[in-house]
């Protein structure tokens, strides 16, 4: 019998109520008394030296309240990189600095150089036009091509960096001549070159942002779409305006998805505060959907050359990569981490394989900036070492389920050190493979292929097995990885008197399920029903701290901070109920809501040790204070390693080049499972993004640095009907060694593990049709594309 | 974008030379321009408006014509603002040879966009700039030698009966002679 309440139910999303009634609280939902309207002067060229800002008479026009220019800015800090990362010869990184508004260079389509402020979004507007139309910006050069950026160091992103690379990474440096030396020797060598398309984020809720400022106390507010509230109040208050962290509130209110987009610090927050106290009045600012293509982070962007060692039998003896990744104009918060540590160190996969070494050169372009969307380097990794493996079957004739299974590691080889540095604590990566095998009727493939080919259509079946590193993650391992920051999480549990409880998390949720995931838990642990349990989160205000949502780590991370809180809250209880019923401490025990004395039928419920925790005529007030609440932070002894195998069949019709997905399945392990339901909708949501970036989505900037993607007319998301109902399984738990809950993660997954068993499956297609010589095609694997190579 | 084309047009070079060069031609042959001032020594300046795709859009820019031999060949370049709605620029080569029964144009066409129109009306902007390129020319030539031979006919019978013997000429050839 599944389960109705508690962990392990599918209780249905309780925040859903509010969403899908239009009873959401988004930042935009949200009007403050004497608000005023922001609107921001963007750059039309991706490279130009700012010559005049034209403000005068844009200042003078109707309703204008202020105008502001980068200028403005110069003298507060800027927006700055959370890691720190290291090249080959042991120099840091560059750090061209990220101001709040452009100022001497705009160095994207979309950089804005100036806002203004109005009595009315109208009048902004026009102000704003104003001062497009009679600024001079002399336009420069675009540098697009990371080829040509590493190539012309004179043409430059940043005047004050010596070229256009960021940093030269290896990872890990160690390995690189004994891999080498690996190749030379090898049986067997395929190389692969790919692109990993870069994608827009997308969040259905563009991001928005009110700025306050109150003169009468001094303290500061921010209303925005954020992930991470907290994370955000530091960047502002630390690094970029200078204002004591305890003066400034950040509020992320409800926030309608981020997909790693929102982690990060926008110049746009800093810029409605700023503003609000130079103008006295609440300033809100919220983006088109233009703005939203042309500013916020994007995702992916890397050009990759990977090889694979292995024997004639297909067994793995090293990997090999040269990736150039794209970062954009400027250097977002993840910037630096996303194509290296949370890419350099997956790049063994689930396999035992002796040598990986991985090079990757991070690139300044006149682009949006680029940094972690859903998967975060992961994505990268799992796409290029499952092409290249599938490549290598072919090119040895080789099965390609059982190439992965004798290179699998075992379940006896745990906990298994990789040769990129990774401990793996636990999995089995044979069991997932079999379910997927299972589910996904690869024994019936023959015959549904040659019903398709009656059809006139080519069938494939493409496998890809992913694993991840999230949670993240140790605090003491990403400070030796380079991070600035700690990633723990922290959580209060605050039992109100009537027994109900409010539980402030450092997770914010937008759109997980955190309301009712964490509510199962506390509930579960306690006893008590769902519905006493609050979650709240996405104020500082009212929440301890907290390092925010990514990653797949809210769970994993902060749910156990929660979980330790809880404890906390028990091991009070059994203090207080040892004074009540006037045992000794050590025979109390714990069940069901009830505090006993063991062994006996004596015993007080949760409500009335809460009671008494507040009303305290009989409580051992000499020992123990009163009341009822703990705080627990979390900081994880290791990431968490979900991992899984995705088998998606597809149908190529090879008139057209047109791919409809027929069936896509989902054999994952995400350690113990809290809510089915949610863990499946995760999984849906992720394999929809991964579709999406496999045969559909890409972003393409022209020659002179023009987006030409910047609406949905031209970037093409995935609709119900481009894909398929899928089938999704999270049976083949191995639970989390080294957290509470025993809690892998599972936001990212299907992102990660879909976009290769995507594109496996259309170049099996393509093989089993006849196109031999059709061995790999990049994403988005559009119609044309594959037309192009049918017929090339 | 790049395009290359050409036309034959009933006049001799001298002829299609002048027409280049009077802001008067320009204005007439710039599809959507509401007003064109200045000189060919200069710079010429002019107000557009055009639709491209869903953004429509008003610009204000400058129109030079530069590198200019003399009943041969000049470049004619363009840019225009369009406020929020981005920039347009480009340019045309335009070579003159004279051919039996007049003067060969021949052209080489770079456009580029930028901002929201680039953004929004990417798709399109070939087609959008072989349009606006093929309307210019088919108007300069119109004006030069006037409409096309099977309008002719037709403007013909009706001016005809009014007595009209300019009516194969363009309007610059009646104005020039």
């Amino acid at each position: 019998m599944p389960k109705d309440y508690g962990i392990g139910a599918s209780t249905k999303r309780r925040e859903d109520i509010r969403f899908l009634s239009g009873l959401g609280n988004y930042t935009d939902d949200i009007n403050v008394a004497g608000q005023s309207y922001a609107a921001f002067v963007r750059s039309t060229v991706a490279h130009g030296k700012i010559k005049k800002v034209a403000t005068e008479a844009a200042k003078a026009m109707p309703g204008v309240l202020g105008v502001f220019t980068g200028e403005d800015f110069k003298d507060v800090g800027s927006n700055p990189a959370g890691w720190l990362i290291h090249s080959r010869d042991g120099s840091p990184m560059h750090e061209p600095k990220r101001p709040v508004l452009a100022y001497g260079k705009v160095r994207h389509v979309g950089d804005a150089y100036a806002c203004v402020v109005a009595e009315t979004l109208q009048q902004a507007k026009d102000a704003v036009q104003r001062i497009a139309d009679e600024s001079e910006i002399d336009e420069l050069p675009a540098i697009v091509d990371m080829a040509q950026a590493l190539a012309n160091s004179a043409n430059r992103v940043h005047d004050e960096m010596p070229g256009n690379q960021v940093f030269d990474w290896g990872w890990i440096e160690d390995n690189r001549a004994k891999t080498d030396e690996a190749f030379a020797s090898a049986p067997h060598v395929t190389t692969l070159e790919l692109v990993n398309n870069r994608l827009v984020p997308n969040a259905m809720e563009p991001r928005a942002s009110i700025g306050e400022f109150n003169h009468g106390t001094g303290d500061w507010k921010l209303t925005t779409t954020s992930q991470n509230p907290h994370v955000t109040r530091i960047l502002i208050a630390a690094f970029v305006l200078g204002i004591p962290e305890n003066k400034l509130t950040v509020v992320a209110p409800d926030v309608g998805g981020g997909f790693g987009s929102k982690i990060y610090h926008y110049g746009e927050e800093a810029t409605v505060l700023l503003a609000a106290k130079a103008l006295r009045r609440p300033v809100k600012w919220v983006a088109e959907r233009s703005e939203s293509f042309m500013t916020d982070a994007h995702g992916r962007d890397h050009v990759t050359k990977i090889q694979l060692a292995c024997d004639k039998q297909g067994n793995f003896i090293a990997f090999r990569t040269e990736t150039m990744a794209n970062v954009g104009a400027y250097l977002s918060n993840f910037a630096p981490v996303t194509p290296t540590f949370l890419h350099g160190t997956l790049m063994a996969g689930p396999y035992k394989v002796p040598n990986v070494y991985v090079n990757v050169k991070a690139v300044m372009t006149n682009t949006a900036p680029v940094d972690a969307y859903r998967g975060a380097g992961r994505p990268e990794a799992t796409y290029s070492l499952e092409r290249v493996i599938d490549k290598m079957c072919r090119e040895l004739n080789l099965d390609p389920f059982e190439v992965r299974r004798k290179n699998f590691v075992t379940t006896d080889m745990f906990p298994y050190t990789t040769p990129v540095a990774l401990v793996y604590d636990t999995g089995n990566y044979h069991a997932t493979l079999d379910k997927a095998m299972e589910l996904g009727d690869v024994a019936g493939f023959e015959k549904r292929r040659a019903e398709s080919a009656k059809r006139g259509k080519l069938r494939g079946m493409g496998l890809s097995t992913w694993i991840e590193a999230c949670g993240i993650a140790p605090s003491h391992l990403v400070g030796m990885l380079g991070s600035r920051v700690g990633l723990y999480d922290a959580a209060t549990v605050r039992v109100n008197a009537t027994g109900s409880i409010s539980v402030m998390t450092g997770a914010h949720s937008h759109g997980q399920g955190h309301e009712t995931v964490f509510a199962q838990i506390v509930a579960d642990k306690l006893g008590i029903p769902d519905s006493s349990v609050e979650i709240v989160h996405g104020d500082t205000s009212k929440i301890p701290f907290g390092m925010g949502s990514y990653g797949s780590r809210s769970l994993a991370v902060c749910g156990s901070a929660m979980t330790r809180a809880v404890d906390k809250i028990i091991a009070k209880g059994k203090k207080i109920a040892a004074h009540m019923l006037e045992a000794a401490e050590s025979d109390i025990t714990f069940a069901d809501g009830k505090f006993s004395v063991a062994g006996t039928d004596k015993a007080k419920t949760f409500g009335e040790i809460a009671f008494s925790a507040y009303v305290p005529h009989n409580y051992p007030l000499e020992t123990l204070e009163p009341g009822l609440e703990e705080t627990a932070f979390y900081d994880p002894a290791n990431f968490t390693y979900p991992a899984g195998a995705y088998i998606c069949e597809v149908e190529v019709d090879p008139d057209t080049g047109k791919v409809d997905i027929c069936s896509f399945t989902c054999a994952d392990d995400f350690g113990n499972v809290m809510n089915p339901m949610i863990v499946e909708g995760q999984v849906h949501g992720g394999v929809g993004q991964g579709i999406g970036q496999a045969l559909l989505e890409n972003t393409v900037y022209d020659e002179n640095g023009q987006l030409l993607t910047g609406s949905y007319m031209d970037y093409a998301m995935p609709r119900a009907d481009d894909v398929p109902f899928y089938t999704v399984d999270a049976s083949c738990a191995t639970p989390c060694t080294h957290n509470p809950l025993g809690v892998k993660g599972c936001g990212e997954a299907g992102a990660i593990g879909s976009p290769p068993a995507v594109v496996n499956a259309v170049i099996d297609a393509l093989q089993r049709g006849g196109h031999k010589n059709v061995t790999h095609i990049d994403m988005p694997v559009s119609p044309a594309r594959v037309w192009s190579a049918i017929n090339a | 974008m790049q395009l290359t084309d050409h036309r034959d047009i009933n006049a001799d070079p001298q002829t299609v030379w002048a027409a280049i060069l009077n802001p008067d031609v320009l204005k007439d042959c710039v599809p959507g321009c509401e007003s064109m001032t200045g000189t060919p020594d200069t710079q010429f300046e002019a107000v557009v408006t055009q639709k491209v795709g869903p953004v429509k859009a008003t610009f204000k820019g400058v129109v030079t014509l530069s590198d200019m031999v003399p009943g041969q060949s000049l470049r004619i370049s363009g840019e225009g603002k369009g406020g929020p709605a981005g920039f347009a620029k480009g340019g045309a080569n335009v070579t003159l040879t004279a051919i039996e029964g007049g003067t060969r144009l021949s052209y080489e066409v770079e456009a580029s966009v930028g901002g929201k129109i680039a953004q929004l009306g990417s798709r399109i902007i070939d087609g959008f700039a072989k349009k606006m390129a093929d309307e210019f020319f088919t108007r300069f030539q119109e004006a030069v030698e006037g409409p096309a031979e099977e309008d002719a006919d037709e403007e013909g019978a009706e001016e005809g009966a009014e007595g009209d013997g300019e009516k194969k000429k363009g309007w610059f050839k009646r104005l020039i002679g």
